[in-house]
């Protein structure tokens, strides 16, 4: 069996450790358009910020791919995929055979058209360790720093640059920073806290046009710049799979095998979309947990084990500036909240079970409430006024205490 | 593999295993010195209401989320022994976020700890378990 994984990151390394789970013989080859030894892409920022280094944020050891027996081409990218004759086109000519396929592309920079945005000389992106250090070599300590978006991209990028740069200054055409994840109250708690950073906020609006180095702004102010960053959102990158006749629709859409509607072509990460059982829909959970989850379901049945990559929920862990933030789910629902001046607690139940939570501040076992949302555990089952004070397994049944603690 | 059971039935809620947990990995030779004044942060966990007590640490599970959902590969696994690089942690949390029994914990130098069975400190052996009274917390194959 010939496996051929095409990108090198979460994915693709929980993939070839799935495969290998199964397969500790068939050859299996990586294809990455980045020169790099397989990264942690959420560590850029802590690049920028000096809290790692390329050593550190490699996310695994130099031998993993000698261990795995994995032929890893670095910095060739793969412009076809041939589903009958089962190749995939690089972009020197050569065609590389498979008998499986991951297609673990991840997701691009979006940005949207703006006028003038042309004429900006200096302006980057920042989903990659390239674009990282891009950015990085354009910094200097008088530097005005635009970014575009209050987003998770964009504030980690502010926090990576805050003590290099003379200014940062957010917009965003949101009334709140981090709306994928925060409601309105904790957005304020949270953007108060990254202001006392020196980090200025322009929300609720966006900008109207560009000249090389100022943004005239929607709402009529403006703001002058030496290097902007365009942090606006991100898509998936499906071109490839789309191309090559799978079905698409917001991302690479894959059964509960995690295979395309090609056979024998699995997709994973943030290229995917995937049902999120907390709102019911089908959405795109580009978050590193689930990528390599799904990468690893993946090479599990690449390799002939049948699993099911099922429980997919939203969730993040994200901190700027010492604040932590846990969320997970949905938020539609009852809700239950506490605030205080340096915690917030929201818990939001439907139909007898947590769907979801947002936890700043004081995040401390917040796994627990995590399981509670993927189990569906109903809430009639456990001590639930309990969990509300804090995550507890004293709130659980006798037996499943039992089961867990002391392994009956 | 040798597992971290325990039997609440037999828990005294004497929080003796935090003690002796804080002190194993605290790094100093005398227990006085290593605790005195000190507020201690220890991976094993004492929850306790109504009379029922237990002690919580890490699981060591077969199929661990901390692990898997690791955004830096600092958590990995040691012949079935989930540890902690802290050269490579950045103290991100997901760990906190994804583990199911809240055994994973910020440790007081900014990124986080958990329980390694003591393996990785000078006692080689979990300390919580050498020095519960009641033998409430237990190091076996099950």
């Amino acid at each position: 069996m010939r496996y051929v994984i095409i990108g090198n990151s979460a994915a693709a390394i929980g993939c070839v450790e799935g495969i290998r789970q199964v397969d500790q013989e068939g050859p299996i080859t990586i294809i990455s358009r980045e020169k790099y030894h397989t990264y942690s892409r959420p560590l850029i920022s802590y690049l920028l910020a000096g809290k790692t280094d390329g050593e550190r944020m490699k996310y695994r050891a130099d031998d993993f791919y000698e261990k795995n027996g994995c032929e890893v081409m670095l910095g060739r990218t793969a412009v076809a995929i041939d589903s009958l004759a089962k190749t995939v086109l690089l972009d020197n000519g050569e065609r590389v055979p498979f008998d499986r396929l991951l297609c673990a592309t991840g997701s691009k920079p979006f940005v949207p058209a703006m006028e003038g945005l042309e004429s900006v000389p200096v302006k980057h992106t920042f989903l990659s360790l390239d674009d990282a250090k891009a950015l990085d070599q354009d910094l200097t300590e008088e530097s005005r720093v635009m970014i575009l978006g209050a987003g998770l991209i964009g504030l980690k990028c502010a926090e990576g640059i805050a003590k290099k740069v003379k200014s940062v200054t957010v917009v965003d055409l949101a009334e709140q920073i981090l709306p994928s994840i925060l409601d309105t109250a904790a957005a304020a708690m949270v953007q108060k806290h990254i202001e006392r950073q020196g980090i200025r906020f322009i929300l609720g609006t966006s900008a109207k046009c560009f000249t090389p180095s100022r943004a005239e702004l929607k709402n009529g102010s403006a703001v002058d710049f030496d290097v902007l960053v365009l942090a606006v959102g991100v898509r998936p990158e499906v071109e490839l799979l789309k191309n090559a006749g799978a079905d698409i629709e917001r991302g690479v859409q894959v059964d509960s095998h995690c295979m395309t509607s090609l056979p024998d072509i699995y997709a994973a990460g943030d290229c995917t979309q995937s049902y999120d059982i907390t709102s019911g829909t089908e959405r795109v959970l580009a978050l590193l947990p689930n990528a390599y989850r799904q990468g690893e379901v993946c090479g599990l049945n690449m390799a002939g084990l049948e699993t099911s990559y099922d429980k997919a929920i939203p969730m993040n862990a994200i901190g700027f500036f010492g604040l932590h933030m846990l969320t997970a789910g949905s938020y539609v629902g009852e809700e239950y909240v506490v605030q205080s001046d340096s915690a917030y607690k929201k818990l939001v139940t439907r139909q007898g079970v947590l769907k979801g939570y947002i936890l700043v501040g004081d995040v401390a076992r917040a796994g627990i409430y995590t399981a509670l949302i993927r189990d569906e555990t109903p809430l009639d089952t456990i001590d639930y006024e309990l969990i509300k004070e804090k995550p507890q397994l004293i709130a659980f049944s006798k037996g499943k205490r039992d089961r867990v603690l002391g392994g009956a | 593999m040798k597992r971290i059971y325990v039997n609440e039935k037999w828990c005294l809620g004497c929080h003796l295993c935090e003690y002796y947990c804080a002190f194993a990995n605290s790094g100093e030779k005398d227990m006085v010195k290593a605790l005195k004044g000190v507020q201690i942060n220890p991976r094993i966990q004492v929850e306790e209401k109504d009379g029922i007590s237990f002690a919580v640490s890490c699981r060591h599970c077969e199929e661990p989320l901390c692990v898997k959902g690791c955004i830096t590969g600092a958590l990995h696994l040691v012949d079935g022994v989930i540890e902690i690089d802290k050269e490579k942690c950045v103290g991100c949390y997901t760990c906190i976020l994804t583990c199911p029994y809240g055994c994973v914990m910020p440790s007081d130098e900014g990124v986080i700890q958990k329980c390694e069975l003591c393996l990785n400190n000078a006692g080689g052996k979990p300390a919580c378990v050498e020095h519960c009274p009641n033998k409430a917390i237990v190091f076996e194959e099950r």
